[in-house]
């Protein structure tokens, strides 16, 4: 642990706890409004603290709201890549071969497209709901991961005790389950940490068209977007969600970068 | 050359294909048609519009003359733009992005290679740790709140430049969206630029060039800058769609009427068609234009071309 680590992760720290915990002591909830204080300026009169919206919401509990669901969907979201790119990575670097580069000529191809215009299409197409949002942030951030897991496992598949697993007649499934996937856990950990801030990159850019969560939920990037039409009258409807946007990936991504520093687990590129 | 460029070209056929079908097949999957929220329309009315689209076809088919028509050029007519056609909508709206992505990618380029080589010849000084950690903060904050704070500072409160696209002319209008498109992308090259120009720096041509006399300025603009630039030539694919991925969000903000306006409008208005005809005019250009970065990398280093 050094000391970029440290701090940045105790920022992230903190700052989930309170978006977890400090809307429970406010008076006001997410949904409520109040025509007699639109727009209000953040102050400590009947605990607006962050002020509130052209609604009358509180704009501290929206916010913290923002960071539960930005959170939630990165986690999730990150999980889902995770998922399929360890087991595509392992299977394709597992079986090696023929079948191996078929795989990763497939992963190149899909490099090459502008992902974020097919989840746009994914989002127009469909209705649009929590579950969709995961799946399809899911869906472009893996190729990395499979394409790390792979290498790992090119030479993981090598050694001693994959040999013998397979020569005492463990099926294939089997061993990419049960002897590859828990020794890619330490370059996957480290890896996702780094698809985190992406995922939410993602979600908040959706949310901010307008594409992803949907009202009266919210998340950073749907309490960015409706700063930006506030703006000339009410700055801080713009600028606190922006800011704790721009704190949480600025965090995320230094405490990437410190752990993959750390642990030096660099793809072999 | 040739041979390597044609064989690249063909490389390309097989992934537009892709993106062609995925596309194509996404909008097919959706649920519901394209006339369901209007109000309900007699089966007469609503079996001559199917056919008008050519709805009323089986999917292969459909999906046949929209790709014999693709390859013409034409991408049928717009759902919600009812009399213009998705190509021209495209060719009236591209230009403007066009204009504005490469002036991006300029600033980009130039600032950041600019500063990156700064980086790495005054390393581990103050100036070296100003220049990162403004690039890891490039690279963390989204253009989407970049370019609104830009405007609430730059515009709304200082009023030293136009907030807006319409109503002002000249090139004033284009500083702020530009800067707010280029800004990630000039951190992220600076960071490249400072990796690679350490590198190269450190390697023995360069010890032998110092050793001949040769001056830092010299060292670097005729020994250093064109091998520590491959990275940065490599990066040019992903820096592409990052700008077009930009230019959707900088052109709601700006109300700038380009393509990547059309393209968040066409999404909240469901106008499969003009979206379908979007994704895939973007796919192909990022296709293409990767397949420019590949050729420009077999020409600044010859080693690519023998493989």
């Amino acid at each position: 642990m050094n000391r970029g680590m440290k701090v940045s992760g105790g920022i992230l720290l903190g700052i989930i706890a309170v978006a977890f915990i400090g809307p429970l002591f406010s008076p006001h909830d997410y949904l409520q409004t109040d025509f007699d204080a639109l727009l209000q300026s953040p102050s400590s009169s009947d605990f607006h603290i962050f002020g509130t919206d052209d609604l009358g919401r509180d704009l501290f509990v929206r916010s913290m709201l923002g960071v539960q669901v930005t959170i939630l969907v990165a986690i999730v979201a990150s999980a889902v890549s995770l998922l399929i790119g360890v087991a595509y990575g392992a299977t394709a670097g597992y079986l090696g071969g023929r079948i191996d580069a078929v795989m990763m000529r497939f992963v190149d191809t899909l490099y090459a497209l502008p992902f974020i215009f097919f989840v746009i299409l994914l989002m127009v197409a469909f209705e649009r709901n929590f579950l969709l949002i995961f799946v399809a942030i899911g869906a472009i951030n893996w190729l990395d991961m499979a394409r790390i897991v792979r290498g790992q496992t090119l030479s993981l598949r090598e050694r001693e005790f994959v040999e013998a697993a397979r020569l005492t007649g463990v099926s294939t499934a089997r061993i990419v389950l049960r002897h590859i996937a828990p020794n890619l856990f330490g370059v996957v950990i480290v890896y996702v940490t780094l698809t985190i801030p992406q995922a939410i990159l993602v979600e908040s850019f959706l949310s901010f068209l307008g594409l992803g969560i949907q009202e009266p939920q919210t998340s950073l990037g749907a309490l960015v977007d409706a700063g930006v039409n506030q703006m000339e009258g009410a700055s801080w409807m713009l600028l606190i969600p922006a800011a704790l946007l721009a704190v949480i990936l600025l965090c995320f991504n230094f405490f990437g970068d410190a752990m993959r520093d750390a642990f030096d687990a660099r793809d072999e590129k | 050359m040739l041979r390597y460029a044609l064989k690249r070209l063909l490389g390309a056929i097989p992934t537009l294909l892709l993106v062609i079908v995925l596309a194509f097949l996404m909008v097919h999957a959706a649920p519901g048609g394209p006339f369901d929220d209007a109000r309900v329309l007699p089966p007469e009315t609503r079996a001559a519009l199917e056919a008008a689209y050519n709805l009323d076809a089986p999917v292969y088919r459909q999906f046949l003359d929209y790709l014999s028509n693709l390859a013409r050029g034409d991408m049928g007519p717009s759902y919600r733009y009812r009399d213009h056609t998705v190509s021209e909508l495209i060719g009236n709206a591209f230009p403007v992005s066009l204009k504005l992505g490469a002036m991006a990618m300029l600033l980009a380029v130039g600032v950041g290679v600019a500063a990156g080589t700064v980086a790495a010849l005054r390393r581990n000084t103050m100036l070296d740790r100003i220049v990162m950690t403004f690039a890891m903060t490039g690279i963390s904050i989204p253009v989407f709140v970049i370019a609104p704070v830009l405007v609430l500072f730059l515009a709304v409160k200082l009023q030293w430049l136009p907030a807006g696209w319409s109503g002002n002319e000249g090139m004033a209008r284009f500083v702020l969206p530009v800067i707010a498109l280029a800004l990630p992308q000039v951190a992220y090259i600076a960071r490249l630029t400072r990796a690679s120009m350490i590198d190269v720096l450190a390697s023995d041509f360069i010890r032998t060039a110092r050793a001949q006399g040769l001056g830092t300025v010299a060292i670097v603009r005729y020994h250093a800058l064109k091998p520590a630039m491959l990275p940065v030539l490599s990066y040019m694919g992903p820096a592409i769609a990052a700008i077009l991925t930009g230019s959707v969000v900088v052109e709601e903000i700006f109300g700038i009427p380009g393509l990547g306006q059309f393209f968040v409008r066409g999404a909240l208005n469901r106008d499969y068609t003009l979206v379908l005809g979007i994704v895939i005019f973007y796919a192909t250009l990022v296709v293409l234009l990767n397949l420019v970065v590949d050729l420009m990398y077999g020409v600044i280093d010859p080693r690519i071309r023998r493989r």
